[in-house]
């Protein structure tokens, strides 16, 4: 009798520990990367090396400003291509398609989930390469000669192609968090519109949407955290080739996140390299930590009003 | 009257044009893989490993990588395992319903979910300096675990959360305690979404690179200890693309296809499993 009650109660402070570990980990993280990032961080400010641009290791300049600048960029694209077509398809889903085709997109959206990133930068290499190479390059920058379209980088591996192959990654998280926030609007909301005559279409727009919002807002937040943070595929087909603050979409890019996998190799024979990458990811994780909180938070403020 | 029709009809049009382009996406990545990747692709990829100067476009295979991210992806997957299995049965069997102390891990959960796999590789990194190890299959197999831990974690939270009250409730009035009723009852109970779980975390492990790239080095051997480098599918890959030989990059090619293979058949067994596994489950 004892021995049972003993096991319970040992197995309930174990699992207590471990629960706490997971509360530690993020700052365990954040505090190691800070530990190691200190040696950089006692010779330069840290708004020289966020907001400088003169990035020479082996003359001690260690100024992030571009790759930073490479990150946000990549990120805005694929977000203007992946933010429109992920409400819609959410929408499609949640609102008119039959339950037959529901079934059949579903699991497709979570296969594409799955996918390793390494797979995403092939495809990328192989398939939107070419294509940012033989026709929307040599077309929109002779059409538009301005920015942010002219450029001189006949590669094809560009701005561009990182945003299109992060557009594709992050439909997933964009998609099925829109889907789930367009279900926990109350079916009599859609119907009390309806019953005024209003068209479907207008309902959605005027009550599910609007409904839905703050929703929608989280799940593009949740997105960009993913684009932001995303490292082989944009490292394989971003061109990561360094000059100064992007000026072009069809420019090379080069994001933060692929400056770190890049670095492997060479960092340990450059003196303060490794602390200068090591703040990088530090900066990385606080940004993308804060994007999570933020996002999930105004989900969970949802969950919560809900019930 | 005519408007409103237009304006329905324009966005279903648009609504129907996206969706057909995210699921032609996938369809694409696919279509993309196997065609360049099945020329290419020959038993000697698989079966061998990598000889002298393989990334120079002589002999050998990818046998290394294949088994090493088998391996590293089988160490980590039950390293995390053994973590968030005793976390979610103490959220859901020990914890109030609306604990603020579950509300907590749940959302730190989601948050780690979050951070992007090259931070966790940073991390991995600074721990095997801290430890004074080198790049390993164990520090590679701690450092995935790490990032399989929350997406593995929250997928079981959600099927403990589906086990109805009255099970639990009918196991307490038969007078086991709580480990028990988490063993005997409700583990059986949720063992297909378990399952479900452990390979959803299983292909992410083994399909991520950025995390590996510093913790588990790379090597042209088979994984044989815990203490020396192993190599990796997505890293294997990721160098044979690099390389300026077609014929080198035509095998990269052939090992994408390899590892969507693999991910693939995850997925698949993960949808079969769920179903197949409902023997101790009552409806």
């Amino acid at each position: 009798m004892l021995s049972r009650k003993l096991k319970d109660i040992v197995a309930q402070r174990a699992m207590f520990l471990l629960c706490l570990f997971i509360l530690s980990l993020a700052f365990l993280m954040a505090f190691g990367l800070y530990q190691r990032s200190k040696p950089i961080l006692a010779i330069k400010s840290l708004k020289d090396l966020l907001f400088s641009h003169k990035w020479h290791p082996t003359q001690g300049q260690f100024g992030l400003a571009s790759f930073i600048a490479g990150t946000f960029w990549v990120t805005l694209l694929a977000l203007i291509l992946a933010v429109p077509l992920s409400i819609l398809t959410a929408i499609f889903i949640s609102e008119y398609a039959p339950k037959r085709i529901r079934d059949f997109i579903k699991p497709i959206i979570d296969l594409l989930a799955g996918i390793s990133p390494v797979i995403y930068g092939v495809w990328g290499v192989i398939a939107i390469v070419p294509l940012v190479r033989d026709y929307l390059m040599p077309f929109l920058s002779q059409k538009l000669p301005f920015f942010p379209f002219a450029s001189d980088n006949y590669t094809g591996f560009s701005a561009l192609t990182a945003g299109i192959v992060l557009a594709v990654m992050v439909f997933p998280i964009i998609i099925s968090v829109i889907e789930e926030v367009l279900r926990t609007v109350p079916f009599e909301i859609r119907e009390a519109s309806l019953a005024l005559g209003a068209t479907k279409w207008q309902t959605v727009k005027y009550t599910v949407l609007r409904k839905a919002r703050p929703g929608i807002i989280a799940a593009i937040i949740l997105g960009l955290s993913r684009a932001f943070g995303e490292t082989m595929a944009v490292l394989m087909v971003a061109g990561c080739d360094l000059h100064g603050f992007p000026k072009s979409i069809f420019d090379t890019a080069y994001p933060l996140p692929a400056l770190i996998a890049n670095t492997y190799g060479e960092m340990m024979s450059i003196p303060l390299y490794d602390s200068a990458v090591l703040l990088a990811a530090l900066f990385l994780l606080v940004i993308t930590a804060l994007f999570n909180m933020l996002g999930w938070g105004i989900l969970l403020h949802i969950e919560r009003r809900q019930s | 009257m005519n408007k409103r029709k237009i304006e329905e009809n324009i966005f279903k049009v648009l609504m129907v044009f996206s969706t057909s382009l995210v699921v032609g996406s996938l369809i694409f990545i696919l279509i993309t893989i196997f065609s360049k990747g099945f020329p290419a692709l020959n038993l000697d990829m698989i079966t061998k490993t990598p000889k002298g100067g393989y990334y120079l476009g002589k002999e050998g295979g990818i046998l290394n990588a294949i088994l090493g991210s088998i391996v590293l992806g089988i160490g980590a997957t039950i390293l995390a395992l053994l973590i968030s299995l005793p976390v979610v049965f103490y959220l859901n069997l020990y914890l109030k319903k609306k604990s603020k102390f579950a509300f907590l891990v749940r959302f730190f959960l989601d948050v780690l979910w979050g951070i992007p796999s090259i931070v966790y590789g940073a991390f991995g990194f600074m721990m095997m300096l801290f430890l004074g190890l080198q790049a390993s299959l164990l520090a590679g197999i701690i450092t995935v675990s790490l990032l399989i831990l929350p997406i593995m974690s929250r997928s079981m939270d959600e099927v403990l959360k589906m086990i109805p009250l009255e099970l639990k409730e009918a196991s307490y009035a038969l007078g086991a305690n709580k480990l028990e009723t988490s063993i005997k009852v409700v583990f059986r109970q949720a063992l297909p979404g378990i399952l479900t779980a452990i390979l959803i975390a299983f292909g992410r492990g083994i399909g991520d690179a950025a995390s590996v790239l510093f913790t588990a080095g790379f090597t042209d051997y088979l994984p044989y200890s815990l203490f020396k480098p192993v190599a990796t599918l997505p890293l294997a890959i990721f160098f044979q693309l690099g390389t300026p030989f077609p014929e080198v990059q035509e095998r990269g090619y052939a090992s994408a296809l390899v590892l969507t293979v693999i991910i693939l058949s995850i997925s698949i067994l993960s949808r079969f499993l769920s179903k197949r596994f409902t023997k101790h489950v009552i409806k």
